[in-house]
């Protein structure tokens, strides 16, 4: 189907086009104005100087593994983001826990978690689907290694990027 | 429909439309039969109904009666219904004539929903570390019949949490429902009470009597009926979440029932079997002996290269120069010098082929190694080999197969046989020592793991389990079924049929055959019980083609021959047995012992 776009009816100022110049010039003019004030900064020099603490909250950088605030790593190896990673990043080996330890309880863990980080492609569906609340994006976008075997994260990694996570997953606790 | 003409047909309306059904049939499956659900918990189709989980609640009414006692006819001709005030269940009942069923009335949907909110009170909300999770009933019912928010507040009842019931299986009380389905199991179809509920209400739970447990054969369909994950397999138990499993049809090869399974695999690798029903075979069951039989497809041993002996050693070498190798060997000898022990855990088209390798060698001496264990007459079979009829069909003998096995060995050991080709079996099992087989001039051993046999080999052809190629069994009694591959050969194992076509194309015999197809249609050609058939056609459900009644009596030189030869097997086995006893790890069942290699 075709879609006639109309044209807009432009008056005589604007078919003239020296006003549009002109106040494009004065922005070009200010922005000149404060580079030789020193006001503004065109380049940013990274990586000695970084934009991290600008970077908005619904950023989304490294997933990673969090503990809760009773030291228990949250992820209880139900391989959802193993199901949902559109790349297949990551790899999950459940083991359960040994009914001595302080969270026989929850009696899943992950073994290995690995994600690899050159599939993953930050979409954060992994955050999103986890029941547990275990994993999450964190702002880490500085993922390099010098092998491949550099760029899969193990679950120590995980832990180390995602740290303590308060807040409450109140399913494994005495009350249920 | 089963319709048998002595039955009486019925006329019942379900939803408001009516139908006819042999007498006898149960109102859930009538239901069943037209299409319609009912969801349930405690019924299963091969059990008894005790009707306890009260999820098949349905409306029910009966024909209005005159004072004739004859039925009042509507405006539309048909019966006036008086539907009764309060909720039936439909799985112990069976169709009456003029019965009337509504499935999907408010009053069945808000009963429905109902019992899914008692049942799912005290339910842990485990499904992200719950087995079941992804094939459980309830999780499925409560999206489709259930509500979204519980409203609950006190405390849940706390039970025990994996309990041992059994060396195979794992109880989680919490999450169980109380269907009492693996009760009856037991009682039913394993004849081994050995389950049951103790407390009341609430605090009821599933227990084994004081002093058993759940150790018989059968006890891992319980897990598989069981419709919450309360029941789990100790060896399934937190491995792999079911919706990674890719699920392959096949038939379980440890025995001569030929259980139809489901192999649940992912990624080349086997996490489980199941039972797959098929009413003519195994019903819905499995004994666990077969189930657990897969391990040794992943044992560390597995022979994954081909070898050669070269200077007093076993090399690897390659495909063709292996190949190329044991035809060399072969062709040193007459036929008449050269014996074959082929398998009967081979597939039809493999023994097919072993006998088109013996007609081109011109070799006369070729049999099977009988095997047997106890029957349990439920499903596990006297005869242990998978495809003892397949053998007796295509190796044509004139003795019962097996019978020629100990006239072999005493050949070997008088020096006129020089040439041995073990195909799939254990050398051991000849009742030879390793010394007598070191000294054979050729001994060409094709199989997926080593022995005490295999170091003497002249030549090592690894070769696929039961998982890893596709083929055809005939079963013990006669019917014809398919194996379907399920993972990829590890290594540089090769599929079975494969090796011995190359091996019979080097020594000069046959044709090319290019797929497992073009071989079954040469056995359909050839072994008059197979005529018209071919691998797709026998389907997931396999075809009887053997009257075993039919067949003629083992002669009694046969029978005693055979027995022979079980008897050294079973010598052999109990020295194995100790071995392998200092080495199993304590606590090990005796039936993930018997399920331990076939070596």
């Amino acid at each position: 189907m075709t879609i006639t776009v109309p044209r807009p009816k432009l008056n005589w100022r604007e078919r003239l086009y020296l006003p549009a110049i002109a106040s494009g010039l004065a922005i070009t003019l200010k922005h000149f104005k404060n580079m030789l004030f020193g006001r503004t900064k065109v380049t940013m020099q990274y990586p000695e100087q970084k934009w991290d603490s600008h970077l908005p909250d619904y950023y989304r950088g490294a997933p990673a593994l969090v503990r809760d605030s009773g030291g228990r790593v949250r992820c209880v190896a139900c391989q959802l983001c193993e199901f949902i990673c559109p790349p297949r990043a990551i790899k999950i080996i459940p083991g359960e826990i040994p009914p001595s330890d302080r969270f026989a309880k929850v009696e899943k863990f992950p073994q290995e978690f690995d994600i690899d980080m050159i599939r993953c492609i930050y979409c954060g569906m992994c955050e999103e689907v986890c029941p547990e609340q275990a994993i999450f994006l964190r702002k880490d976008y500085a993922i390099t290694g010098f092998t491949r075997a550099d760029m899969v994260h193990h679950k120590e990694k995980l832990l180390e990027i995602g740290g303590v996570m308060h807040g409450v997953v109140l399913k494994w606790n005495e009350k249920k | 429909m089963p319709n048998e003409p002595a039955v009486p047909l019925l006329n019942v309306q379900i939803d408001g439309v009516w139908h006819q059904f042999p007498k006898g049939t149960r109102v859930i499956e009538a239901c069943e039969q037209v299409g319609i659900f009912v969801p349930r918990y405690c019924y299963h189709k091969k059990l008894s109904s005790p009707g306890n989980c009260r999820m098949c609640l349905i409306e029910m009414g009966f024909p209005r009666l005159g004072p004739d006692r004859k039925p009042e006819l509507g405006a539309d001709g048909k019966p006036i219904i008086n539907w009764m005030p309060r909720p039936q269940i439909c799985c112990a009942q069976d169709v009456a004539e003029g019965m009337a069923v509504r499935t999907d009335s408010p009053l069945v949907k808000e009963c429905q929903r109902g019992v899914l909110e008692f049942l799912l009170i005290n339910h842990p909300l485990d499904c992200p570390i719950c087995d079941q999770a992804g094939e459980c009933p309830l999780q499925e019912f409560s999206v489709d019949y259930g509500n979204s928010q519980s409203r609950f507040l006190e405390n849940k009842v706390k039970k025990p949490k994996a309990v041992q019931l059994g060396p195979r299986v794992t109880l989680d009380d919490e999450r169980c429902i109380l269907c009492s389905r693996c009760i009856r199991f037991c009682q039913e179809i394993a004849h081994d009470d050995v389950l049951g509920f103790v407390d009341r209400g609430s605090h009821t739970v599933l227990t084994a009597h004081p002093g058993r447990s759940l150790d018989n054969n059968y006890s891992l369909n319980t897990v598989d009926i069981c419709p919450v994950g309360a029941l789990t397999s100790t060896d399934f138990r937190f491995k792999m979440r079911v919706w990674f499993l890719k699920e392959t049809k096949s038939i379980c090869t440890s025995c001569a029932t030929g259980c139809n399974t489901v192999i649940g695999t992912r990624e080349d690798v086997i996490y489980r079997q199941t039972p797959r029903e098929n009413d003519h075979v195994n019903s819905s069951w499995m004994c666990d002996f077969g189930r657990l039989n897969y391990k040794y497809l992943e044992a560390p041993d597995r022979l994954l290269e081909p070898q050669i002996r070269s200077e007093g050693r076993l090399v690897p070498a390659d495909w063709p120069t292996a190949i190329g190798q044991a035809a060399l060997q072969l062709k040193q000898f007459a036929g008449s010098e050269i014996a074959i022990v082929a398998s009967g855990r081979m597939t039809n088209e493999e023994l097919w082929l072993t006998t088109q390798l013996a007609n081109s060698l011109g070799v006369k001496r070729i049999d099977i190694v009988p095997r047997r264990g106890k029957a349990d007459h439920i499903l596990l079979s006297k005869d242990r080999n998978p495809n003892t009829n397949g053998a007796r069909l295509i190796l044509g003998s004139s003795s019962a197969p097996g019978a020629k096995l100990l006239s072999i060995a005493s050949a070997v050991r008088s020096g006129a046989i020089k040439a041995l080709v073990i195909l799939k079996e254990n050398a051991m099992h000849l009742g030879l020592s390793v010394e007598e087989l070191g000294q054979m001039p050729a001994l060409i051993v094709m199989n997926t793991l080593p022995n005490e046999a295999t170091q003497n080999a002249t030549v090592v052809l690894p070769a696929c389990g039961f998982a890893e190629k596709r083929g055809s069994m005939v079963n013990g009694k006669g019917r014809l079924q398919r194996l379907n591959r399920a993972v990829r050969p590890p290594g540089n194992a090769r599929d079975d049929w494969e090796i011995l076509r190359d091996l019979l194309q080097a020594t000069g015999g046959g044709n090319s055959l290019h797929s497992i197809e073009e071989v079954f249609r040469r056995i359909s050609e050839t072994v008059p019980q197979f005529g018209g058939l071919s691998l797709s056609k026998i389907g997931d459900a396999g075809v009887h083609i053997l009257q075993i009644e039919e067949l003629p009596p083992t002669q009694p030189q046969d029978q005693k021959a055979i027995e022979e030869a079980i008897e050294i097997q079973t010598r052999r086995r109990a020295v194995h047995e100790q071995v392998h006893e200092a080495r199993a790890r304590v606590g090990a069942s005796s039936i993930e012992r018997e399920a331990a290699p076939p070596r």
